[in-house]
């Protein structure tokens, strides 16, 4: 069984069709890349394989470890191991980033009929993944993402990816708004989470972050569908011919 | 025949409470006297109603309807009940005195430890003994349910803390109502001297399964130059309870007073405080939570007097309605002709957490100075879906992230507590709010 399975997704928001037919597999330990431009429906994938209200599921299913996935509210698919690395992470002003780590890894292990973990036991796991991640003690004590910086506010969200152990994580643009020095440190952070149990798929406009985590398969997705699959060497294609092509192809595909 | 009885017996006027208890009140003479008086401007007055500016959210005569008639002093099941309900509350490290059913209870007061410099009175023994009728005088302060107050208190407590004394831990004054369909009157004073420091708590609880009481509670608090005063009350009365409370202060020189005011019980309220800065230099940060759900009806209603320069105030008032709750904010700040310098920031944040709940907010600044920084904000919202969002795709079930969420927003106000003691219990009941919601 794979691990995720999206089948012919047909996706509205506000009566506006969005995705209109999208299917994808992901199988445990598998890198996938999804490349296209601004506006073909990455992050709008993204936010429904999550759970975000607001979008309007029309047509298709979406199965995590065959089950429908579409059926659970968003925390219960936190629990069951999905998650999603926020191309905008949110500032949550007065909510503290440690007891914010704290609660949510608490209410999972919860959700999944395990004990809670205890705080001194907490605390040490999260700062050995913050010192790995080159995450100031500091900040753990501030309110979640406020004030950080964007390169801050992404390693956070890594930071929690590698607390809470998810079987598929999604990336939504993780590169976006990082310098090169930045970029490397939480591909770093994400390269060292890959294991055969688990599977990522890495959004992105750029070809640049495809370079530090290098994908198995890459799809191209052009107004709302993947126009084309291939191997590592796509991205490359892409980076010499640009994106213009898969959009004449979604056009004559419509 | 029972049936018809028993409602004359709750529905009587107030002239007939009145009447049939005056006698039985503390104090002769003088005293006597003031209650006579008290009650007749109250009389004159009635109860307040919508068309009174100041009560215009907060229609008392629709609401509240009538008086009660006075609780009995509480007898041996009455203390064992407010024993009950006290043990029952989150443990604070205080100095604790009990006011029952509006009467002062030493059996579950401990009044031990308690600094040289610190002298504790109940109200009746200062009517009964010391005769000060003017403990009944209104001063400055009108009003009809202070007027009420003064004609009908049965008990409170008299503290002074003398010059230059810290008092370690804080005092607590807990009421605890166990008779139903009943009213209580308290009054109480806290006279803080020069360069004196001191932390007062004030709850408000009721016995299990105590129904439909009303509480009439006035504090007067005096905080001498120099000294520095910490206040929190914390009123999570029975569900249908009624609670009408006035706090007035008056703040000396180069003082500091942090005063925190929560609501979270009660089906109806309104706790007015009224606070005039007599000396310069002075800070004082008012700061308050409403937290409200059901048909709660709840008013917060502070007036800041910048009488003097050079003072600061800092407001901060953040009310959390749920369902069919009301939430009321009247915030007004008066600065002097004279008193220039003054710093005055007022602001005021409703969370709407139903479409059928409601929260008035009526900031009102009247700047008669002309050397000042004063402003103030006010706004209206429900919770930020995005925020919402995220920390469900973290785990936590809606319920808990609303929780999360609520709690940061009613933290603002609450950080202002100095005290870790009762910053925490004040959490913990924020907290115990949020988990009765559901
Ligand atoms: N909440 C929304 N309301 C209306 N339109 C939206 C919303 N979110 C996304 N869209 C539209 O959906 C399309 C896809 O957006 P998005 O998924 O953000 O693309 P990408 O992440 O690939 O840049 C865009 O045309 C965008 O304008
Ligand atoms: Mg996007």
């Amino acid at each position: 069984m794979s691990l995720l399975e999206i089948k012919d997704l047909q996706v509205r928001v506000d009566d506006r069709e969005i995705l209109h037919g999208l299917s994808l597999t992901v199988n445990e330990g598998e890198i996938h890349a999804i490349m296209g431009p601004n506006g073909s429906g990455k992050s709008t994938l993204s936010h429904v394989i999550a759970g975000k209200p607001g979008y309007e599921v029309t047509g298709g299913e979406i199965l995590f470890r065959g089950e429908d996935l579409l059926e659970m509210d968003p925390d219960e698919r936190a629990a069951k191991g999905v998650f999603l690395a926020f191309q905008y992470p949110v500032e949550i002003p007065g909510v503290v980033t440690m007891n914010f780590l704290r609660t949510a890894y608490n209410a999972q292990r919860k959700a999944r009929g395990e004990s809670e973990l205890m705080a001194p036991e907490f605390l040490k796991k999260v700062r050995e993944v913050a010192k790995r991640l080159g995450i100031p003690q500091d900040m753990l004590k501030r309110g979640v993402n406020v004030g950080f910086s964007g390169g801050e506010k992404k390693r956070n969200e890594i930071l929690q990816m590698a607390l809470f152990e998810p079987s598929l994580c999604i990336l939504d643009e993780m590169d976006s708004g990082l310098d090169i020095d930045a970029l490397r440190i939480a591909a770093d952070g994400v390269n060292a989470l890959r294991s055969p149990g688990r599977a990522m798929v890495v959004i992105t406009h750029y070809q640049r972050l495809l370079n530090y985590i290098i994908p198995d398969v890459v799809h191209v997705m052009s107004k709302g569908r993947v126009v084309k699959s291939g191997g590592k060497e796509l991205a490359l294609e892409l980076e010499a011919s640009g994106y213009a092509q898969f959009d004449e192809a979604a056009l004559t595909a419509a | 025949m029972n049936v018809v009885l028993t409602k004359t017996e709750t529905q009587r006027p107030a002239s007939d409470v009145f009447a049939g208890v005056r006698d039985r009140l503390p104090g002769r003479g003088k005293a006597a006297e003031a209650r006579e008086q008290a009650f007749a401007a109250f009389e004159r007055a009635g109860l307040p109603h919508r068309r009174l500016e100041d009560w215009k959210y907060t229609d008392l005569r629709a609401l509240m309807r009538d008086v009660l008639p006075l609780a009995a002093a509480p007898d041996k099941n009455a203390l064992e009940r407010a024993e009950a309900a006290l043990a029952s509350l989150p443990a604070v490290d205080a100095v604790r005195v009990v006011l029952v059913d509006g009467a002062f209870a030493p059996t579950l007061s401990n009044l031990g430890g308690m600094e040289t410099g610190v002298r504790v009175q109940t109200l009746r023994e200062a009517l009964e003994d010391g005769n000060h009728a003017d403990l009944l005088s209104n001063g400055s302060e009108p009003g009809a349910m202070i007027a009420l107050n003064a004609a009908m208190a049965t008990d409170g407590l008299v503290i002074t803390v003398a010059d230059r004394v810290a008092i370690a831990k804080p005092l607590h004054i807990a009421h605890v109502a166990t008779r139903g369909s009943t009213a209580s009157f308290t009054r109480s004073f806290l006279t803080i001297g020069k360069a004196a420091q001191a932390t007062l708590l004030e709850s408000f609880v009721a016995a299990e399964g105590t129904k439909s009481y009303q509480v009439n509670d006035v504090i007067s608090v005096s905080v001498g130059d120099d000294a520095e005063v910490q206040h929190v009350r914390l009123m999570d009365d029975g569900a249908d309870a009624t609670n009408i409370t006035t706090a007035v202060f008056s703040v000396g020189a180069k003082a500091r007073l942090t005063t925190f005011n929560m609501t979270s019980g009660g089906i109806l309220s309104r706790y007015q405080g009224h606070l005039t800065f007599s000396g310069e230099g002075a800070e004082v940060n008012a700061n308050g939570v409403n937290l409200l759900n059901g048909r709660q009806h709840a008013d917060t209603t502070l007036f800041l007097d910048h009488a003097v320069p050079h003072c600061m105030s800092r407001e901060v008032f953040r009310s959390v309605v749920d369902d069919r709750a009301q939430s009321v904010f009247q915030g007004r700040i008066i600065v002097r002709p004279h008193a220039q310098k003054t710093d005055a920031k007022m602001m005021t944040r409703a969370l709407l957490l139903s479409d059928e709940a409601e929260a008035d907010n009526k900031p009102e600044l009247e700047i008669f100075a002309d050397d000042v920084t004063c402003g103030h904000g006010a706004t209206t919202g429900a919770l930020d879906e995005s925020l919402l969002f995220y920390l469900r795709a973290r785990g936590l079930p809606e319920k808990e992230a609303e929780a999360l969420l609520i709690q940061a927003f009613v933290g603002e106000a609450i950080e202002a507590i100095a005290s870790d003691g009762l910053r925490e219990l004040t959490v913990t009941i924020a907290r115990a709010w949020l988990e009765r919601r559901g």
